[in-house]
């Protein structure tokens, strides 16, 4: 479906999952972006290497949800590239980027509110996993959408909207993965339980970005850590380190 | 998981022991959804001055129960009492005059007016409709103007700077602050929260709280719901744990937080799936 | 009564068939790209033209298989395909309002073209399938076509049931309406999908065409056009969604039409008046409005409402002085005479119907409530001010347009934009065949139907040039009151309601008494117009001035033009209703361009598909891009402000800073 002939990211010569240094996966240079006049995004650097969780952190109005939208198509940047497996993607359709393997599971708004639950899987076949395979796995993750499969996704909770965009993304195999606040809306055991799974996933091979302002759960699941406010990465290292620096973004002055 | 749990019965003796009626009271309200109950006989109350928790896990009905108390949902059987007054046939907008304010876990801001608008609209409306017979929550005069209670509730959520913003235009967290002070506006006894920390950073969170705490000081009723269960069990005099659509246990934050059934239908450390 | 069931079943059965396939048209273009099409008619109608052009014999006498398949498979996802790319595409996030009006422009350019490349002057025929050739059931004769038709909605029912519900094709379709976004994430191309949507919505509009065709008395443009009502209405028997509901509207409805037509030719009903045969044809609309009224939305599936308009907000003190300067250029003009009788009589003209844009503009642009029907309902105020005279008929007729409008209302309530837009032209449509019509249901209306009704002008301003003033005075007091309400409360109440009503009833709001007040004071507004225009017009006035498709002035471009001018703007008005008057004298000083001028409406509607915010807002845009460039506000800086006072008291807010406030928000509080 992919007609923007990239080639698929998952092409396993690129890097292997021992290697010490891997080659990114995804990588950001100097990306900047706006809405309408006013610039959003400064010159922003990323790079999420194979197999690893990257949380990028920031206060309300960062510019976090804008990074992800650059990165999936959505939004054009106006300076910079973004490089999947070392192509640059920069400006590819979102369709497009999908197709490769590149899933995003947006803040707030993942579902297709007046389509059923199953229906809903059912577009995410078009990643090219079966009806089927979609629907048993996504049950098994959460067993409250099974019971509500002819449901319309708009008049569930919260909670179950959010859990229904997850499965999406869990159960297509992407290679790389986007979430935009994930926890949000979410129990916290549950919560703790799709961490572990994103985690899981990452093992497999799977380069994951997260995007949350709360830290505490997703430091406890990242391999790298980033720090973004007002449109530019201040700081990028080691989860535990960038704990200390958030304390001192954050709360600092209480 | 079916056995009536004894603190929960609906009557208001049990629960405050004075002879003043509870300012908000739900006795058993059900509401049905086809084959779906979302709310299952539910019954709780709320006092004024005090903050009073919702929590439970996905789908457990909260929403549907702010719903049913604001109006917006008719329940299927069931009753609310509003400082002992039935008012389960009330329209919303009735409600509402009484000093019943919410927000919402999906917002609904006015977005294309700005963040100030978006207050003064309320502030307005509660003066036309004789609601300055409530004192303000924000430090003015009773009878002052709406511009300036406004500008006062601003100040106070901390939205100072972004009054001229379009209301559309703003990320979650402040998208949150303007909806409270929205509903603050309307000068209410009772303000039904939503997940209002949802989109919050930590530190905003620490100051939404205290002002939460500070609220309740002057005398708001306040019901929580949020998942953000620290939070919650910081600020909050008393909790009620919502799961399947019934109270499964209420009391205190260190009750609560102690009781198997709440440890395992929500705070636990169980996996949910299966896989 | 034997002959009487037979008559009942075998015949409505075909009508309805036919019916049914325009509607699961409707319904699958509605459910697949989120536009309702009021063009589906009008293509179904070029479609139709195209196969008669083709294959009859008074044409090119191509045979009809190919001619047929040519115009199914190949004509029409043609047009759907430019459709998308030219129209559609471009729609993708504008309000519910713009698309309406372009599919309605799409409607008036479709029926110019056909206008012009097939003459009224010929009479065509579309030939049967099959033609003479018929089985007998049960005694009656049914013929081939018939058949056919059946088949192909049975066939068409099945089918699209099965692509919709049971293919992943189908659900993408539907998943592009609810999130075009979203469904690029799935990995699907929203653009093609939305192509593959419209080229199967316009093949099954041409089918419907084709079917329907042979079976009307008149084969023309508009007969055809607004035969989709009766598509409309069994759409509505589905909430747009139900196919099966679908069937069962068409069906209905067939057979109310069967029974009243069957119950005229066997006179049951002596010589009731007004006849059953009139009641038939007024059946689809009553249908329309019945089931609008009745239907409960099923809130849950629905989608949130987008209404993408930006509402500039101009003072009151610059409206008031542009509207001084307006009418100090009517007082010019009409005073110096530079202009014929023939233009006067044009702008005056433009100058009421501006009232009436002036209403849309409150009920549209600025409550998000869509009217057809304000030309409509601007006629009730014209008839009473006929009956009437002068000043107690204005007031009457603005009091009545008022309670009238606050009616209509009634079941708009609880609906969205579409439905409503369907209720009011439904209403409209009403008013023209039963009030206005022919066949009016009080005899006295008469001369008012053909055009012949005399009004009179209010004493001291019988003269032209006098009348011309006073239109132009009221034009621009309704102008500077409607800002003045604009700005305070009110405004700022309808802006509300427009965004969330959820919100607004949870902050106590009593959205209907808020509804009935703007619908009625909007009718007003339309009824004061449309009185007014009956007085300019003097004589002559009647259904045409007021009617919704036909006339020279017609409701449905009015709308047009309004929205194209900017229906969130006083000024807006202004611009719509010299649109609306230039066009038609520019087509009759330059005969080249009469045709053109003819399409203009319908064409401007859909370039509004590019501009979605009209003239002004445009022009009112880059005014403020160009300060704001100037006063630069980083709003990025703002949240780092959150937090720092300490204590979380503020102190009390001082007049002077709560002015400044005001200031900098640039808003009229206090003004
Ligand atoms: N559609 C838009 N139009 C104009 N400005 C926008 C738009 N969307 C976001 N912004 C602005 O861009 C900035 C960055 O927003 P973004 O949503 O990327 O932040 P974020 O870090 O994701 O915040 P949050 O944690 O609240 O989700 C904010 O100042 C926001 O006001
Ligand atoms: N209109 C509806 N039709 C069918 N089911 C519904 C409808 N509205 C809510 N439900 C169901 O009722 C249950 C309770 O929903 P509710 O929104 O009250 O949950 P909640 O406790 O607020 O959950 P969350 O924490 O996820 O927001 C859910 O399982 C939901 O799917
Ligand atoms: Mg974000
Ligand atoms: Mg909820």
């Amino acid at each position: 479906m992919g007609d923007s002939g990239l080639p698929p990211v998952g092409d396993p010569g690129l890097a292997s999952v021992g290697d010490p240094v891997p080659a990114p996966v995804l990588e950001l240079r100097g990306v900047r972006a706006s809405y309408g006049r006013i610039e959003v995004l400064h010159g922003v650097d990323l790079s999420v290497a194979r197999g690893s969780v990257v949380a990028l952190l920031g206060p309300n109005g960062a510019g976090k949800t804008t990074t992800l939208g650059v990165i999936s198509g959505q939004l054009p940047p106006t300076a910079g590239d973004v490089y999947l497996a070392g192509r640059r993607v920069t400006g590819a359709a979102s369709d497009a980027l999908a197709g490769v393997g590149l899933c995003t599971v947006p803040e707030g708004r993942g579902v297709f509110r007046t389509l059923t639950v199953r229906e809903n899987l059912r577009m995410a076949t078009y990643r090219g996993v079966r009806l089927a395979e979609v629907e048993e796995r996504a049950y098994g993750l959460f067993p409250r959408l099974g019971e509500r499969r002819h449901q319309l996704a708009g008049t569930m909770s919260g909670g179950e909207q959010q859990m229904l965009s997850l499965a999406r993304a869990l159960v297509t195999d992407p290679e790389v993965l986007l979430l935009d606040e994930l926890s949000m809306g979410l129990a916290p055991m549950i919560v703790d339980d799709l961490y572990q799974r994103v985690r899981a996933v990452a093992e497999q091979g799977v380069s994951v970005l997260v995007v949350e302002q709360f830290a505490r759960t997703v430091l406890g699941v990242a391999d790298v850590a980033a720090i973004m406010s007002t449109g530019r990465i201040t700081s990028v290292g080691s989860p535990s380190a960038i704990e200390s620096e958030l304390s001192d973004a954050y709360l600092g002055a209480s | 998981m079916n056995d009536p749990v004894a603190p929960d019965s609906p009557s208001p003796a049990a629960v405050s022991s004075s002879a003043v009626p509870p300012l908000l009271e739900l006795s058993e309200v059900v509401v049905r959804f086809g084959g779906n109950v979302a709310v299952d006989g539910a019954s709780l109350t709320v006092d004024a001055g005090t903050i009073v928790g919702l929590i439970g896990p996905n789908g457990a009905g909260k929403t549907t129960t702010f719903n049913v108390i604001t109006g917006l949902e008719r329940p299927s059987s069931g009753r609310v009492r509003w400082a002992g007054d039935d008012i389960s046939g009330l329209a919303a907008h009735r409600r509402a005059r009484l000093g019943l304010a919410r927000t919402f876990q999906r917002l609904e801001l006015f977005g294309s007016l700005s963040v100030a608008e978006n207050v003064l609209f309320a502030a307005e409306l509660c003066r036309r409709q004789g609601g300055t017979v409530r004192p303000p929550v924000v430090d003015v005069a009773p009878d002052v103007d709406a511009v300036h209670e406004t500008a006062a509730l601003l100040e106070r959520v901390g939205l100072g700077d972004l009054a001229a913003t379009r209301a559309e235009e703003l990320p979650t967290g402040l998208a949150r602050l303007t909806e409270l002070a929205r509903a603050l506006a309307t000068r209410p006894r009772l303000l039904l929260l939503d997940e209002p920390a949802s989109g919050l950073d930590e530190r905003e969170t620490e100051r939404f709280a205290d002002l939460l705490v500070e609220l309740a000081a002057d005398g708001l009723g306040i019901l929580l719901v949020e998942h953000d269960v620290p939070l919650v069990m910081r600020i909050a005099s008393r909790v009620f744990v919502l799961d399947l659509g019934r109270i499964l246990a209420s009391g205190t934050p260190a009750e609560v937080q102690r009781d198997q059934r709440v440890i395992d239908a929500y705070l636990g450390a169980a996996p949910v799936g299966e896989v | 009564m034997e002959d009487v069931l037979r008559y009942l079943v075998i015949f409505a059965l075909q009508s309805a068939a036919v019916y049914a396939v325009a509607a699961s048209g409707l319904v699958v273009t509605y459910t697949t790209t989120g536009v309702f099409n009021f063009a589906h008619g009008a293509i179904g109608m070029i479609i139709a033209f195209s196969f008669w052009q083709l294959s009859s014999s008074a044409a090119w006498d191509l045979p009809v298989l190919p001619s047929l398949l040519f115009c199914l498979f190949v004509l029409g996802p043609a047009i759907g395909w430019l459709l998308d790319r030219v129209l559609m595409s471009r729609l993708g996030g504008a309000s519910t309002i713009t698309t309406i009006v372009a599919t309605i422009g799409l409607l008036v350019a479709l029926v110019s073209i056909a206008g012009i490349v097939w003459p009224q002057s010929q009479v065509r025929r579309v030939p049967d399938f099959f033609e003479g050739e018929s089985i007998t059931l049960l005694d009656v004769n049914v013929s081939y076509h018939r058949i056919i038709a059946l088949v192909a909605a049975i066939a068409v029912a099945i089918g699209l049931r099965a692509l919709l519900f049971n293919t992943r094709l189908g659900t993408a379709m539907r998943a592009v309406v609810d999130s075009p976004d979203l469904t690029a994430l799935n990995g699907a191309n929203p653009r093609r999908i939305g192509s593959v949507s419209w080229m199967l919505g316009c093949s099954l509009a041409g089918l419907a065409g084709i079917l329907i065709a042979p079976e009307l008395p008149a084969f023309t443009p508009v007969a055809l056009t607004l035969l989709v009502i009766q598509a409309y209405a069994a759409a509505m028997v589905g909430r747009l969604r139900s196919l099966p509901l679908t069937f069962l509207g068409a069906l209905i409805l067939a057979e109310i039409e069967n029974g009243l037509a069957l119950a005229q030719a066997k006179e049951w009903a002596g010589s009731f008046s007004p006849s059953l045969g009139d009641l038939a044809a007024a059946a689809p609309v009553l249908m329309l409005l019945i089931v609008l009224v009745v239907i409960r939305e099923d809130r849950a599936a629905l989608r949130p409402e987008r209404f993408g308009f930006k509402v500039p907000r101009p003072s009151v003190a610059s409206v008031a002085v542009s509207m001084a300067a307006l009418v100090f250029v009517a007082a010019v003009v009409s005073v110096t005479g530079v202009f014929a009788v023939g233009t006067m009589n044009e702008l005056g003209k433009g100058l009421a119907l501006g009232i009436v844009m002036l209403s849309l503009v409150l009920l549209t642009g600025w409550a998000g409530q869509v009217s057809l029907a304000q030309l409509g309902l601007a006629g009730v105020a014209a008839l009473a001010v006929w009956k009437l005279g002068p000043v107690t008929g204005l007031v009457v007729g603005v009091v009545a347009t008022a309670v009238v409008g606050a009616i209509v209302a009634l079941p708009a309530l609880r609906m969205r934009s579409l439905y409503l837009a369907l209720t009011t032209m439904a209403f409209a449509l009403l008013l023209e065949r039963v009030v206005y019509g022919e066949n009016a249901l009080v005899e006295s209306f008469q001369p008012f139907a053909s055009g012949n009704a005399r009004a009179d002008r209010i004493p001291g301003l019988e003269g032209d040039t006098a009348f011309f003033v006073f239109l132009a005075v009221v034009f621009g007091l309704v102008a500077v009151g409607l800002t003045v309400i604009r700005n305070g409360h009110f405004g700022r109440r309808l802006a509300a309601m427009k965004d969330s009503p959820a919100a607004c009833a949870t902050l106590g709001l009593d959205l209907t008494v808020t509804k009935l007040q703007v619908f009625a004071l909007s009718a007003a507004i339309a009824g004061l117009g449309g009185g007014l225009l009956a007085m300019w017009k003097v004589t002559s006035v009647g259904r045409t001035d007021f009617a919704l498709l036909e006339g020279t002035l017609p409701g449905l471009p009015l709308v047009l033009v309004a929205v194209i001018g900017g229906i969130t703007s006083v000024t807006g008005a202004v611009v719509g209703a010299l649109l609306f008057v230039c066009m038609p004298l520019i087509g009759s000083r330059v005969p080249a361009l009469k045709d053109l001028m003819n399409l203009a409406p319908g064409l401007a509607g859909i370039g509004l598909s590019k501009n979605p915010d009209g003239a002004v807002l445009q022009v009112a845009e880059a005014i403020e891009e160009a300060r704001a460039a100037r006063a630069d506000v980083d709003p990025l800086a703002a949240p780092e402000r959150l937090g720092t006072d300490g204590d979380g008291t503020p102190g009390r807010i001082t007049a002077d800073e709560a002015a400044l406030l005001d200031d900098e928000l640039g808003l009229s509080w206090h003004r």
